[in-house]
C-alpha cells in the first residue's frame, strides 16, 4: 500500500467540551499533494501539529509511512517528518547558514556539531532554492519572501518523507507565491508528501492534486481535486457563496459578494 | 569539526584569542596585588620569598581560578537562560536563584552560627530549592507558555525569598549580624581558599561541560516549540537538563561569593556581538570572557584600594556602564 499518512478516528482538544477535531479520518498518498483547506479558526493548524505529532489527540490512531506514530522515537519521526510553521519568530540574528543548517539537526547525533557534509548540503539546498545569496545575511533582516524560502530550506535540508507546511504562502506576494509552489510540485515529484493548510482554494488549485475540506474540525469532503473543489462543497464550507470556474484548465474560485451586486476573486 | 572550518574560521581564531589571552591573564594575576607593594609583585620576590610564595598558593591562586570560574558560569549560565527564554534581556538571578541564595546566606547567618561553610551550603540549598520552587510553580500555573510561565513563576519566587530575606534583616542584630548579611550580599571572593574552590568545583565544572556538550542543541531550543519539536527535540526534557546544569553550578558558586551582578546579562551581549548567536561558539565564548571578566574585576577589587572593593559593586558598575554602550551601539532586538 502506498499510504503515507493515515490518521483514523482522531479527537481531539485543548479544553474538555470544546472539540477542536472530531473524528477526523484521513489518509494521504505517498508522494502526493494534498491541500487542507477550509476558514480560519476551524483546527487547520491543529491538525498539522496532530499529523507532526507535537499534539496527542484524545482518542484515535495516527499512522505515518505504515507505523504508528507512538512507536516513533522522537529523533526517528523528525527524520520522516518536518514543518514550516506559519510565522517562524528567529530570537536572535542568526544567519541564513546556521540557521538552515539547524534543519540537520535529526540526522546528527545528540551531541555532535554539523559537518562539512551538512554544510555543503545546505548551500545546494539554498541553491535550488535560489537565495544562496542570502548565505550571510541575517535571517531577522529578511523579507517575507525571502524569511519564507529560508525556512523551507530549513526544513528540506532534514530531507523528509513527508513536508507539512502551515499557510506556506499567506505572507506572499503573487511571484513568490508562484516560486513557492513551483517548488513544491518539483519537490512532490522527486516522492516527498506534501501537504499544507490554506485558506486560500487558488493555492491549492494550482498545484494539488488531493483536497481535505475542513469545517468546524471535521472533513467535510476528501478526495482528488476535480471532485471535491466544487462551487457547492465550497459554498458549504466557508458559510459564504462560491463559484469556481475552469479557466485555461485551471479551477479559479471566485467569491459572490451579494452586497456590491459584484464580482471579485478571493484573494 | 575540523573540517567545517572554513565557514567558522573568524570564530575558531577568536576562541583561540580569547583562550590564549585567558590564560595570561591568569597568569599575570598571580602577580597583581597588594604584597609586597601595591599592583605588582616582581619575579624575583615569587622566587626568593616564602611568605609571597605561601601567599600566592594559599590566598591569591584559589581566589584567581574561583573568579574564573564564577566569571565563566555566570556568563555561560547567562547565555543558557538567554537562549532558553528567547530574550536577550534575561540573567541568571531570574528563576529564584540569587535571592534563594541570599536568603539562605542570611539564614545561616542568623541561625546556624554563621560558619563559613554553613553559609555556602544553607545558600546553595537555598538557591536550588527556588530553582526548584520556580519549576514546581511553573508546571503549576494553568496559564501561557512554559517560558512565560517559568518567567513568572521565577518572580514569585524571587519575591518571596526577597520578602524573607527583608524579615531576616530586620531581625537580625544590626551591629553584628547585619554586616554580614549585608556584606554577604554585595559579593566579593576575598575568603576564598582551596577548601571553597574544591567543594563547587565538582557540581561547577559538570554543569558546564553539560552546557558545553549541548551547545549545538541549544540553538534548537531557542527556536519555536513547534520547529523545535519538528527537529527531534525532547524540548521539556533538554531545556530542564541544561537549565539544571547552568543554574546549579551558578547556586553553588553563588553561595561562595555572594550577589554578584550583570556579568550573566553583560558577557552573553558581548559574546553573541563576537560570535553570532550559534551557541557552537557562543557558548565557549561566553565561557572565555566571564573568565576574563571575572579575573580581571576581582583583580581591580583586590588591588585597586588599600581595602577590598566589593566584587559585586564592581562588576555591577563595569556591566552596566558597558551595558549602555552596547545597548547604544547594536541592535538588540525584543520581540
Amino acid at each position: 500500500m502506498n499510504e503515507m499518512i493515515a490518521l483514523k478516528n482522531i479527537q481531539f482538544h485543548y479544553d474538555p467540551g470544546k472539540t477542536i477535531l472530531n473524528d477526523l479520518s484521513l489518509s494521504v498518498e505517498k508522494g502526493s499533494i494534498t491541500a487542507i483547506l477550509g476558514p480560519n479558526g476551524t483546527g487547520k493548524t491543529t491538525l498539522l501539529h496532530t499529523i507532526l505529532g507535537l499534539l496527542a489527540p484524545q482518542s484515535g490512531e495516527i499512522w505515518i509511512a505504515g507505523k504508528n506514530i507512538s512507536e516513533y522515537k522522537r529523533s526517528e519521526l523528525s527524520q520522516v517528518m518536518s514543518l514550516v510553521p506559519q510565522s517562524e519568530v528567529v530570537p536572535f540574528n542568526f544567519n541564513v547558514i546556521e540557521y538552515v543548517l539547524l534543519g540537520r539537526t535529526p540526522q546528527l547525533g545528540f551531541l555532535d556539531m554539523p559537518s562539512e557534509h551538512d554544510i555543503e548540503l545546505v548551500r545546494e539546498t539554498l541553491e535550488m532554492l535560489e537565495v544562496q545569496h542570502l548565505e550571510q545575511r541575517p535571517v531577522t533582516e529578511l523579507s517575507g519572501g525571502e524569511q519564507q524560502m529560508v525556512v523551507l530550506a530549513r526544513a528540506l535540508v532534514q530531507e523528509p518523507q513527508v513536508l507539512l507546511l502551515d499557510e506556506p504562502t499567506s505572507h506572499l506576494d503573487l511571484s513568490n507565491k508562484g516560486r513557492l509552489l513551483k517548488i513544491l510540485q518539483t519537490l512532490a515529484q522527486r516522492g516527498v508528501t506534501i501537504v499544507f493548510s490554506t485558506h486560500d482554494p487558488d493555492a491549492a488549485a494550482m498545484i494539488a492534486d488531493h483536497v481535505i475540506l475542513l469545517k468546524a474540525g471535521a472533513v467535510l469532503d476528501a478526495g482528488l481535486i476535480d471532485q471535491v473543489l466544487t462551487s457547492e462543497k465550497l459554498t458549504q464550507t466557508y458559510g459564504t457563496e462560491v463559484k469556481v470556474l475552469t479557466i485555461e484548465g485551471r479551477l479559479v474560485t471566485l467569491l459572490i459578494n451579494g452586497r456590491f451586486g459584484e464580482k471579485e476573486k478571493v484573494a | 569539526m575540523n573540517s567545517s572550518r572554513s565557514l567558522w574560521a573568524k570564530q575558531y581564531q577568536r576562541i583561540l584569542i580569547l583562550a590564549i589571552l585567558l590564560v595570561i591573564i591568569v597568569a599575570a594575576s598571580i602577580f597583581i596585588g597588594r604584597y609586597p607593594q601595591p599592583f605588582w609583585m616582581p619575579l624575583q620576590v615569587l622566587i626568593e620569598d616564602s611568605m609571597a610564595q605561601r601567599l600566592v598558593w594559599l590566598l591569591r591562586l584559589p581566589r584567581i581560578l574561583t573568579a574564573a570560574l564564577l566569571g565563566a558560569t555566570l556568563a555561560v549560565c547567562g547565555t543558557v537562560l538567554q537562549m532558553i527564554f528567547r530574550n536577550p534581556i534575561v540573567e541568571p538571578g531570574f528563576l529564584g536563584v540569587s535571592q534563594g541564595a541570599a536568603f539562605g546566606a542570611a539564614v545561616a547567618i542568623l541561625w546556624l552560627g554563621g560558619g563559613r561553610l554553613t553559609i555556602e551550603l544553607s545558600a546553595s540549598l537555598f538557591a536550588l530549592l527556588g530553582l526548584a520552587g520556580s519549576f514546581i510553580l511553573a508546571r503549576t500555573i494553568k496559564f501561557g507558555g512554559w517560558v512565560l510561565r517559568l518567567i513568572l513563576s521565577g518572580i514569585v519566587v524571587s519575591a518571596l525569598f526577597s520578602s524573607g530575606l527583608g524579615v531576616l534583616k530586620y531581625l537580625a542584630d544590626p551591629l553584628t549580624q547585619l554586616q554580614e548579611i549585608t556584606f554577604w550580599l554585595l559579593g566579593g571572593l576575598w575568603s576564598v581558599t582551596w577548601q571553597d574552590l574544591l567543594y563547587v568545583a565538582p557540581v561547577v565544572l559538570v554543569g558546564l561541560l553539560i552546557v558545553y556538550l549541548m551547545r549545538w542543541r541549544l540553538n534548537v531550543l531557542a527556536l519555536g516549540q513547534d520547529t523545535a519539536f519538528s527537529l527531534g527535540a525532547e524540548t521539556t526534557r533538554e531545556r530542564l537538563v541544561v537549565l539544571v546544569a547552568a543554574v546549579s553550578a551558578t547556586a553553588v558558586l553563588t553561595a561562595v561569593s555572594g550577589i554578584v551582578g550583570w556579568v550573566g546579562l553583560i558577557v552573553p551581549q558581548i559574546a553573541r556581538q563576537m560570535f553570532g548567536p550559534n551557541g557552537q561558539f557562543s557558548v565557549p565564548g561566553s565561557m572565555l570572557i566571564g573568565a576574563i571578566f571575572g579575573v580581571v574585576s576581582d583583580n581591580l577589587a583586590r588591588t585597586l584600594l588599600a581595602g577590598e572593593i566589593p566584587l559585586g559593586i564592581l562588576t555591577s558598575f563595569i556591566g552596566a556602564m558597558l551595558f549602555v554602550v552596547i545597548i547604544n551601539r547594536s541592535r538588540i532586538k525584543l520581540r
